[in-house]
């Protein structure tokens, strides 16, 4: 849990303590939602799982890896990428329209919503609590280089920062770089390197030596 | 509207802190909101614009205080009752008024799949005329209007330059109100982080924008 003011209210730790007041409000909403007809219990269960257990930054790290491997997948990637992202089978709610940006050894991509919490949720799934504190989605487009800092990213000042604030429907997933020491890697092993925050960009993706002395 | 949810380039909320291995849901009840509210826009009665207004109109120590799923059960209780879907007399009561209909749910278990890979599209088939070539400056236009738009106030009045054009999309403004789809050029929007902050940002780094072709002027 973090010291966020987004986390200030929320008491609620199930099987341990009595049920919150929030809790309660949920329960007795979903009951009427349900005996009045409005909603299915069966299909709520079933969007919850989905979110749960099916959609999340995995998804992702399938497209950087093929990026990484295939020139030609990367090429469509970076012109269309909600076809590409497709491809491998991912598309819809909040990934209607994606768009790839690439980090380089001269430019660092970081993305936020500075209005609301917009994340590409086919490809990384539900967003973090940090995505969605007043703390980042203020502060990243003003200080970037100080907000990446804080999460454990330092950015030469020769690189360019390029921050992605998901005012509209389109959604962004950065292409990280590559790490060194990865030549001839298989596309599982190199997903498996590839974590949530390299792909909102406030990450790099470590190299596999290092993934293994952590 | 010139809200606290408009935030980008405040500065009085403490540092990122992310947490460690954290969980997709914090509590159930978190999870049962996220799918009732997914749930419940089956029924067509609103649109993610006219979404994100009710969330934006919620008192502001609520709207920075509360958690992001405490803000979702406050707003799609708003508009179910808004919308006529359920009545505040049931909410409080946690149960039917006597000799209500029951209805049937618009979305069944075997429908979510598609649903969600199928998802809300916001291109239009309309020709959007572009007035803007990629490369082309623009000034982002000084409005204050006072219902649901995308046109940060940290953006407005600044110039930037079209960095991509992504055909017709529906317009926020209008279709909060369901006032139509209007749909209009989208653009996304360099601004050097100069232009926007001043002389302290460094001079290699930008901000990005999706603005929508009435956000903007030639400059």
């Amino acid at each position: 849990m973090t010291a966020d003011h987004d986390h200030s209210h929320d008491h609620d730790h199930e099987g341990q303590d009595a049920p919150s007041a929030t809790a309660l409000r949920v329960k007795a909403l979903e009951s009427l939602l349900v005996e009045k007809g409005l909603v299915d219990p069966a299909a709520l269960d079933a969007i919850i799982d989905t979110y749960e257990h099916r959609i999340g930054p995995r998804n992702g790290a399938r497209v950087v890896a093929r990026a990484w491997i295939d020139p030609a997948y990367k090429a469509r990637l970076m012109t269309d990428a909600t076809a590409a992202i497709a491809e491998l089978g991912y598309s819809g709610s909040q990934g209607e329209h994606m768009v790839a940006v690439e980090n380089t050894p001269d430019t660092h991509n970081v993305v936020v919503c500075t209005l609301c919490s917009c994340y590409p949720w086919p490809v990384l799934g539900l967003p973090p609590t940090w995505y969605k504190s007043n703390a980042y989605r203020s502060r990243v487009v003003i200080d970037p280089r100080g907000v990446l800092q804080e999460l454990g990213l330092t950015v030469d000042q020769n690189v360019a920062v390029q921050v992605w604030d998901s005012t509209a429907e389109i959604r962004y997933l950065v292409l990280p770089e590559r790490p060194a020491g990865t030549e001839g890697m298989e596309e599982d092993a190199l997903a498996a390197l590839v974590t949530r925050d390299a792909m909102i960009g406030v990450a790099k993706v470590a190299s596999p030596a290092a993934s293994a002395s952590r | 509207m010139n809200g606290v949810h408009d935030m980008g380039g405040m500065q009085c909320f403490g540092p990122v802190q992310a947490e460690a291995n954290e969980p997709v849901f914090h509590a159930r009840w978190e999870a049962r909101v996220f799918g009732l509210s997914m749930l419940m826009g089956a029924w067509r009665r609103w649109n993610i614009d006219s979404n994100r207004g009710r969330t934006e109109r919620l008192p502001p120590a609520e709207y920075l205080g509360w958690s992001y799923y405490e803000k979702w059960l406050a707003s799609l209780t708003a508009r179910s009752v808004e919308a006529g879907l359920i009545t505040a007399e049931e909410v409080a009561n946690g149960r039917p008024a006597p000799g209500s209909v029951r209805q049937t749910p618009p979305r069944t278990a075997a429908q979510v799949p598609a649903a969600l890979a199928a998802g809300n599209p916001t291109q239009r088939p309309v020709a959007a005329n572009p007035r803007f070539a990629p490369g082309a400056a623009v000034r982002a236009k000084n409005i204050n209007p006072t219902g649901h738009t995308r046109l940060p106030r940290y953006v407005r009045g600044r110039l930037g330059t079209i960095e991509r054009d992504h055909g017709a999309h529906v317009f926020p403004d209008t279709n909060a109100r369901f006032e139509g789809e209007n749909p209009q050029t989208l653009y996304t929007v360099r601004f050097a982080a100069r232009e926007l902050w001043g002389v302290a940002a460094n001079p290699a780094d930008s901000i990005c924008l999706d603005l929508w072709d009435d956000y903007l002027d030639p400059a």
